[in-house]
């Protein structure tokens, strides 16, 4: 008896996958490069072509199966009218995209400032897009092969950049693709705000922003998502720290229906210290995932994880924080933790922490908690007079806020906590 | 002011009943203690009062100004005048107690219809109170209770109280966990809140208490009800005898 062996046949490209490879047919042509640049945008596609969207079969991606969730590509939208919102922090050197094109660039002393897609298109001193390396990693590819600009920011050595730096990417229906390339020089310091929000419309947008801070640099990077109820937000991260560099990187998810924001950070010098904190606050049938990926390469490098998610509705969150310690890399102290307030029944929060851990000199500890609103302290604050309502809405502020308050800025606090209020008050 | 009649209380979860047959009466201007035995059923009824969801009235009706208050949650109870002084007191992580004091009397305020009180005018008060009860306006900058003393915490409830100014104070077991300096501080707090339209519940297993907080009434708790009530007299009787004999007594 012969057996006949067929290869599974692969589903075939749906509609989404279908839609990617089409548009970027008719949209090659307009988008800004080399033609190094376009050998990788095409290379990119392929890659999706070959790998298609990740489902839960990706390791990488067993939360969030971006092939099913993923389910809309609309089309560009050419006739962009949204203005720009006024900055978070009130005295902010402001750079604005508008459907991933560059609106309003600031000028900053002890700073090189420099449009990505004028980087692209430069055959010498500009930068070159990279096809994506495997099917892990989705984001980049999409961003890759789409990308049309975004700012490229260089600051010099020592510089103390007092103002803090807002990256406003305003997504008014249609597609947005940006992309973010900063270094920090030895010394320097900065605060940004990299900031998505926009319309209520269908939106797909990627980010890619490569961070590098330099020796001895010092930096704030605050993630506002606050996107509208249909948008989709690829977000991916890379953050390298040298010597002695210190960051502190903050991510406040509450906007968007679909969002992966992903971290891939290293610890590539001796003292270098991240602090990470992220807010999930999520509602409705919203689904939210935060990826980090730290790499601790070196000796005497630190960093503490702290995640605190509020859930609503039908909102599924996800985070997932892998730590790495490399054999090299002993005296490493690394702390994550993440907490989740669970409002309703019908939301849930996935969270996979993982240490990886090959030196042996090491401190890492990681916690997970799920919790409902505390019916002791709810009857507490109520037998005060507090109606149900507002001391419910005080513990969930007190549960989120305690991140927040970690911030070593009054005004950057109160932006954040006046935008928790408010989204409590809409979904809370 | 307070009326309790034939209340039968249990716990929601298991059904396990601790209030048995209930009555009390407190009138306008009264203070009363209850003393009982541990476990006797003194912090339900104090709960059962304040509106705790944990426990179920299944007969029996609590009466407040002539109406029943069954129906209200917590909140609608204090806003009309009833203050429970916690036994323990909860720690509540990331609120501010300041934060939380101003929103309390604002939000009482607010429901009785009253205006909210200015920030100055709230810092003034808090103030003026912490001050007669010992209470550093550091503290206050704490978290809710987190990392109190035991007595900071009795002191902290009393100091709401001040602020509140409830017309029906519940005080469980204030007394435990002060020192000798504290109890006469606390005792002065809720002296000088006597008045002839307020009413005060004292909660206490000592005579201690009972000689700066003079009661004009008695009542010892058993097993959820009351089986005896006197004057003060009941109170040095109890300290002498104990509460078997007593009890016994009754029965
Ligand atoms: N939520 C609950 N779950 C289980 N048991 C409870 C609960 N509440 C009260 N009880 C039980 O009911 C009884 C009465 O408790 P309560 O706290 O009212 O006593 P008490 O008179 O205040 O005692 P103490 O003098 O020690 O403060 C005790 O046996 C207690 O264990
Ligand atoms: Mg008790």
């Amino acid at each position: 008896m012969a057996a006949t062996m067929t290869k599974p046949a692969e589903a075939p490209l749906t509609a989404t996958e279908t839609a990617l490879v089409a548009q970027f047919g008719d949209r090659s042509s307009h988008l800004p490069g080399n033609a190094d640049a376009v050998m990788a945008r095409d290379k990119a596609v392929q890659a999706i072509k070959a790998h298609r969207l990740p489902t839960r079969k990706v390791e990488a991606w067993h939360y969030t199966d971006l092939r099913r969730l993923l389910n809309q590509f609309p089309d560009w939208r050419s006739d962009v009218a949204a203005g720009a919102a006024d900055p978070l922090l009130e005295d902010a050197h402001r750079f604005v995209l508008v459907n991933g094109q560059m609106a309003e660039r600031a000028q900053i002393e002890g700073c090189q400032i420099e449009s990505v897609a004028d980087a692209l298109r430069a055959d010498v001193g500009g930068v070159a897009l990279e096809a994506p390396a495997d099917a892990d990693d989705a984001v980049g590819a999409i961003n890759t092969a789409f990308v049309t600009d975004g700012v490229r920011l260089s600051i010099a050595e020592g510089a103390h950049i007092e103002r803090p730096i807002e990256f406003q990417s305003i997504h008014d229906g249609g597609q947005a693709h940006t992309r973010n390339l900063i270094t920090v020089g030895a010394g320097a310091k900065a605060s940004f705000i990299d900031r998505h929000l926009g319309s209520d419309e269908a939106v797909l947008a990627s980010n890619v922003t490569e961070l590098t801070v330099r020796e001895g640099a010092e930096i704030r990077w605050i993630i506002v998502q606050e996107q509208g109820a249909a948008a989709s937000h690829l977000g991916k991260l890379t953050l390298t720290l040298e010597k002695d560099a210190k960051a502190t990187l903050f991510i406040a998810n509450y906007g968007g229906k679909l969002v992966r924001q992903e971290v891939h950070a290293a610890a590539t010098g001796e003292g270098a210290d991240l602090t990470f904190r992220a807010i999930n606050l999520i509602g409705e049938r919203t689904h939210c995932d935060v990826t980090l990926e730290l790499d601790h390469l070196v000796a005497d490098t630190t960093s503490t994880e702290t995640v605190r998610n509020v859930v609503t509705g039908k909102a599924q969150g996800v985070f997932q924080g892998q730590i790495r310690v490399a054999q090299a890399a002993q005296k490493t102290d690394a702390q994550m933790a993440c907490n989740t307030l669970l409002l309703s029944d019908e939301g849930g929060f996935a969270t996979k922490p993982e240490l990886e851990i090959f030196a042996d000199d090491v401190v890492c500890a990681h916690g997970a908690t799920v919790a409902e609103i505390d019916e002791d302290h709810l009857f507490y604050l109520m037998a005060r007079g507090i109606s149900a309502k507002t001391a419910r809405g005080l513990l969930i502020e007190a549960f989120v806020d305690e991140i927040v308050e970690e911030l070593d800025d009054d005004a950057l606090i109160e932006a954040l906590e006046i935008r928790i209020a408010d989204w409590l008050e809409a979904h809370g | 002011m307070l009326e309790i009649k034939n209340l039968h209380a249990r716990i929601a979860e298991d059904g396990t009943e601790i209030i048995n047959g209930l009555n009390l009466t407190v009138k306008a201007g009264e203070v009363a203690a209850i003393m009982g035995p541990n476990g006797s059923g003194k912090s339900t009824l104090s709960y059962v009062l304040a509106g705790r969801d944990d426990y179920e009235v299944t007969e029996g009706d609590i009466f407040y100004n002539g109406e029943s208050i069954l129906d209200m949650d917590p909140a609608e109870r204090a806003s009309a005048g009833l203050f429970l002084a916690f036994q323990y007191p909860m720690e509540i992580p990331g609120v501010a107690t300041m934060q939380f004091l101003k929103v309390a009397l604002n939000e009482q305020r607010k429901a009785r219809g009253e205006e909210e009180l200015t920030t100055p005018d709230f810092i003034k008060k808090v103030r003026e109170a912490a001050g007669t009860l010992g209470v550093e306006m550091e503290m206050l900058k704490r978290p809710l209770n987190v990392g109190f003393s035991g007595g900071e915490k009795k002191r902290a409830e009393i100091l709401q109280m001040k602020l509140l100014e409830p017309k029906l104070c519940v005080l469980d077991e204030t007394d435990s966990g002060l020192d000798i300096d504290a109890l006469k501080i606390v005792a002065d707090g809720v002296n000088a809140l006597r008045s002839p339209d307020r009413a005060v519940i004292v909660i206490t297993h000592y005579q201690r208490l009972l000689e700066y907080i003079v009661p004009d009434t008695v009542h010892v708790l058993s097993k959820g009800r009351i089986v005896k009530t006197g004057d003060k007299s009941l109170a040095l009787e109890l300290e002498a005898k104990g509460y078997a004999d007593i009890i016994a007594e009754a029965a």
